[in-house]
């Protein structure tokens, strides 16, 4: 074996290694979201979290990867690759085609399985089935191909390291848009608009799921050098690191002096702010940046949370939209704002400094323009895609089901046979 | 003074509630159990076998009004938990001898 070839092989080890790491993180997201919801629903979440798996690699393998790394037309779409067909198995680049496309495969779920948490509690389990096959078939793998498959987008330098707008923007706005046409779960909102608490049903599940969210991202950021040949990974993995920390730490003080206590849940979307926010800059800033972006990150959750609640009562069960949307908005910025060309050119994102460090505002606007068409496609795609499930086999349950519980319903069992106390709403052991 | 206990469904309890408190009723207790009734439970299937649900959830709610208010009480309960299906429950009424306010020692219908 020559030196070339072991160089490919610990390429594809580590790209492997890393995709599945981020395979994980659909039981991350999976506990989450029923960390954060009702028992009665809990069932009904974990056969979303499946599936959305199932039927985007699907999707994905027939027609989305050759959408996003097919051979470029206008910038805007690829053409060929369907069902693998480019991939030889019998040369070294072609067996490297499979581990990119596992690694590719799985950040695309990642994309689909962040809307199951914001529509959760009431979202139909068929009209779901289909939402995830259009996501992983059509709507992700377009940005995609924009930002990471020779698009327009990165024809205009921009910079989204591992998907804070590829994949976290993309899957926060199609929440938003997902929420929004659904409605608000019963009972979350009174007729004079107050916003009422529906508390998660088992918090340690949901901090289970943030760990290995967190956990799975050191697959997801340091993987995207898409080479264990660049030592790079050790730097992308502090940054990541710190970044969730500081997201945790900011979100805790923020909701700790705003409501006095220090509420888990908001703490634990902290964490995943800054894990979000810190997805695009990773690759190209110092650790000092790294603190400063998730903190900032972690802020911002706590406000996006209750703006998309009390301001414009879009019922998001588990806040995903302020995680994913904000917060990769947020960090997909923060590029044009931290960038330092030491850090940037070691992990091979290139010589660019951002505002703060000598580059003036080109990057920030560049970071701006991805952001702003991201959302307008999204935004499209998705209100079409949601409007007309609800038009034709519905996207919502009926009401009696929806109190009943979606377990019962759709899947006619119960996630806690025999242990469930879920009827009579009393939010507080103690009495207030 | 009567004790009504009620079952009901469920999902039906939020809106009882809500029709009782419009009324002016003074307190409520509600548990959550499982029983059946003339239709001896349900039939559900798990990974492709029948299985037969003998105990349904339910809610049993147990209340004290006065004796003028008994006949209202009912209806308000009828209708707010009334569907049509099989299942909507049962309202039993029973006479209480006394009650007893513990704060202030008050003594029947005044305790209520």
């Amino acid at each position: 074996m020559n030196i070339t070839e072991i160089a490919k092989s610990v390429d594809i080890i580590w790209v492997l290694v890393s995709a599945f790491l981020v395979f994980f993180m659909q039981a991350g997201f999976a506990m989450v979201a029923t960390g954060f919801t009702r028992a009665k629903n809990a069932a009904n979440i974990m056969m979303k979290s499946l599936m959305d798996f199932c039927v985007g690699s699907i999707a994905y393998w027939a027609v989305g990867f050759g959408i996003m790394f097919g051979a470029d037309k206008l910038g805007l779409f690829g053409t060929n690759g369907w069902f693998l067909s480019t991939a030889n198995p019998s040369n070294p680049d072609g067996l490297w085609q499979f581990a990119f496309w596992m690694f590719q495969v799985v950040f695309a779920a990642t994309a689909a399985t962040i809307v199951a948490g914001a529509m959760a509690e009431r979202a139909k389990f068929s009209a779901y089935l289909i939402y995830s096959f259009f996501i992983s078939l059509i709507i992700y793998p377009v940005v995609g191909h924009w930002i990471w498959g020779g698009g327009w987008l990165s024809n205009l330098g921009f910079v989204d390291f591992a998907g804070s707008t590829v994949v976290h923007s993309v899957g926060g706005w199609a929440s938003l848009i997902g929420a929004s046409v659904l409605g608000a779960r019963l009972g979350k909102y009174d007729k004079d608009g107050k916003s009422n608490a529906i508390p998660g049903h088992n918090i340690p599940l949901a901090t289970l799921g943030v760990f290995i969210l967190w956990f799975g991202w050191f697959g997801f950021n340091p993987g995207s050098t898409l080479t264990g040949l660049n030592g790079s990974i050790a730097t992308i993995a502090v940054t990541t690191n710190l970044a969730a920390a500081a997201g945790a730490i900011a979100a805790l003080i923020v909701v700790w002096l705003q409501f006095r206590k220090p509420d888990p849940s908001m703490t634990l979307n902290g964490a995943l702010a800054g894990l979000v926010s810190v997805t695009a800059p990773c690759a190209c800033i110092s650790p000092l940046s790294a603190v400063i972006i998730g903190a900032i990150g972690g802020v911002l959750v706590v406000y996006a949370v209750e703006f998309f609640d009390k301001v414009l009562h879009v019922d998001d069960p588990v806040g995903a939209i302020s995680v994913h949307g904000v917060c990769g908005t947020w960090g997909t910025l923060s590029v044009g704002l931290f960038a330092q060309t030491a850090y940037g050119e070691a992990s091979g994102v290139g010589a660019i400094n951002g505002l703060f460090f000598g580059g003036g505002l080109h990057q920030f606007l560049t970071q701006l323009v991805g952001v702003v068409s991201v959302f307008a496609w999204v935004g499209v795609m998705a209100f079409t895609l949601f409007y007309t499930l609800k038009k034709t086999i519905g996207l919502r349950v009926s009401p009696q089901e929806e109190i009943e519980g979606l377990d019962l319903g759709e899947h006619d069992l119960a996630s806690y046979p025999d242990f469930q106390q879920t009827t009579i709403k009393s939010y507080h052991l103690r009495e207030m | 003074m009567k004790q009504l206990e009620c079952i009901i469904k469920p999902f039906k309890l939020d809106d009882v509630r809500a029709a009782l408190c419009e009324l002016g009723i003074t307190g409520l207790t509600a548990f959550e159990v499982k029983g059946f009734g003339r239709q001896k439970g349900r039939t559900a299937r798990y990974r492709g076998s029948e299985m037969d649900i003998g105990f349904i959830p339910k809610i049993y709610l147990k209340m004290v009004v006065k004796d003028g208010d008994v006949e209202k009480t009912i209806k308000v309960i009828k209708e707010a938990a009334r569907t049509g299906e099989i299942g909507d429950g049962k309202i039993f009424i029973s006479s209480i001898d006394d009650a007893i306010r513990i704060r202030t020692g008050e003594r029947g219908e005044a305790a209520l």
